[in-house]
C-alpha cells in the first residue's frame, strides 16, 4: 500500500507551517457547499470515466473497494482562505482507474451527483496527484465533506477536489466548470495564487 | 454607414435604472422548469466560494455570485427572464 507522506510535493519540511500566500491554517473541516447535499447509498453509487471517443468506463461501489487502495496524508487549501495540514486519507489513485483507459484527451471535466462541475487538465489527474477518496482519517466519508466519495486533487484549491464525484469526462477542448465559469481562476494552484479570472 | 443601431453607451441609462434597483424584488424566471419567483425567494447558499441562489421549486442554480478583491462576477444564466418594478418616468 502506498503511502503519501506529507513531503510528498517537496514544499517544506515537516512542521513547518509554511502556508501558500493569502492563507491562514485552520484545524476544524470547514463545510462549503453550493447546493444541498446529496445523501447517496453506496448501492446507488457509480462512477465513470468517459472518453472523448464516448467509450465510458464504470465502477459501482463493489467494484471501486475491490481495487488497491492508498492512504494519501496531504495538505489541503481552500479558495476561501483557509488551509488544514496533514489530512489522511484512503482512496483509489486515478492512475489506477485510468489503466484501462485509451485517450488522447488533454481536458478533464468533473461531474459531481448534485450537478457540481469543475475542470483540470488530464495530466493534473495523473501521476499521484490525484485520489477517489472515500475515508478521512480513518472513517467513512461523511456526506458534508463529500461522501461516499469525492475527487481528492490536494494540489490545487480544494473546489477543484469534487465532492460527491459521479465521473470524469475526457475532452479535447477545456470546458470551464461551476467556479471556473463564474470568475474562479481557471487552473487554481494555492501556490501561485491563482484564485480569480486572470491571476 | 448604416443607422439601425447604435453602441452599448446608448443603454447605460436604462440599464442604471435596473441595476440601482433592490434586485432581490426582481421576478425572475427559472431557466430549468420555468418557476416563477422573486430573488428573495431563491434558496440562498452562502458556504461556498461564492454566493449561489437556487430555485425554490426545482433547485437548479439561477445565479452564481462571486466577489472578488476590486472585482464581482454575476452569471445569472439559470435565469431566463427578469422583471423589475420601476416608477414611471415623471
Ligand atoms: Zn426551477
Amino acid at each position: 500500500m502506498a503511502t503519501v507522506s506529507r513531503g510528498f510535493f517537496g514544499r517544506r519540511r515537516s512542521g513547518d507551517p509554511d502556508l501558500p500566500p493569502g492563507q491562514y491554517l485552520v484545524t476544524d473541516f470547514p463545510v462549503l457547499s453550493a447546493g444541498p447535499t446529496p445523501r447517496l447509498r453506496t448501492e446507488d453509487w457509480e462512477f465513470t470515466i468517459t472518453t472523448e471517443t464516448g467509450e465510458k468506463h464504470a465502477w459501482d461501489w463493489a467494484a471501486l473497494m475491490a481495487l488497491p487502495a492508498q492512504t494519501p496524508t496531504v495538505d489541503l487549501h481552500c479558495v476561501t482562505k483557509w488551509s488544514k495540514l496533514g489530512t489522511s486519507w484512503r482512496g483509489v489513485s486515478l492512475d489506477t482507474l485510468f489503466e484501462d483507459v485509451e485517450s488522447a484527451a488533454e481536458y478533464a471535466l468533473v461531474h459531481s451527483y448534485g450537478g457540481y462541475t469543475t475542470n483540470l487538465p488530464l495530466q493534473d489527474l495523473l501521476d499521484g496527484q490525484a485520489w477517489i477518496a472515500y475515508e478521512f482519517e480513518g472513517e467513512p466519508l461523511e456526506p458534508e465533506h463529500g461522501g461516499p466519495a469525492r475527487l481528492l486533487v490536494p494540489h490545487l484549491y480544494l473546489w477543484k477536489s469534487a465532492k460527491w464525484v459521479r465521473g470524469i469526462q475526457l475532452l479535447h477542448d477545456d470546458e470551464p466548470g461551476f467556479w471556473e465559469t463564474a470568475g474562479y481562476h481557471n487552473y487554481g494552484d494555492p501556490w501561485r495564487e491563482q484564485r480569480y479570472w486572470g491571476d | 454607414m448604416s443607422t439601425d443601431h447604435l453602441d452599448g453607451n446608448a443603454a447605460a441609462g436604462a440599464l442604471r435604472e435596473i441595476f440601482t434597483t433592490d434586485l432581490t424584488a426582481a421576478t425572475g424566471t427559472c431557466a430549468s422548469c420555468g418557476n416563477v419567483a422573486t430573488v428573495a425567494q431563491a434558496v440562498l447558499y452562502t458556504n461556498a466560494p461564492g454566493l449561489v441562489g437556487r430555485c425554490p421549486g426545482c433547485e437548479a442554480v439561477l445565479f452564481r455570485l462571486v466577489r472578488g478583491p476590486g472585482r464581482a462576477w454575476l452569471d445569472l444564466r439559470g435565469v431566463t427572464c427578469l422583471e423589475f418594478a420601476l416608477p414611471d418616468p415623471s
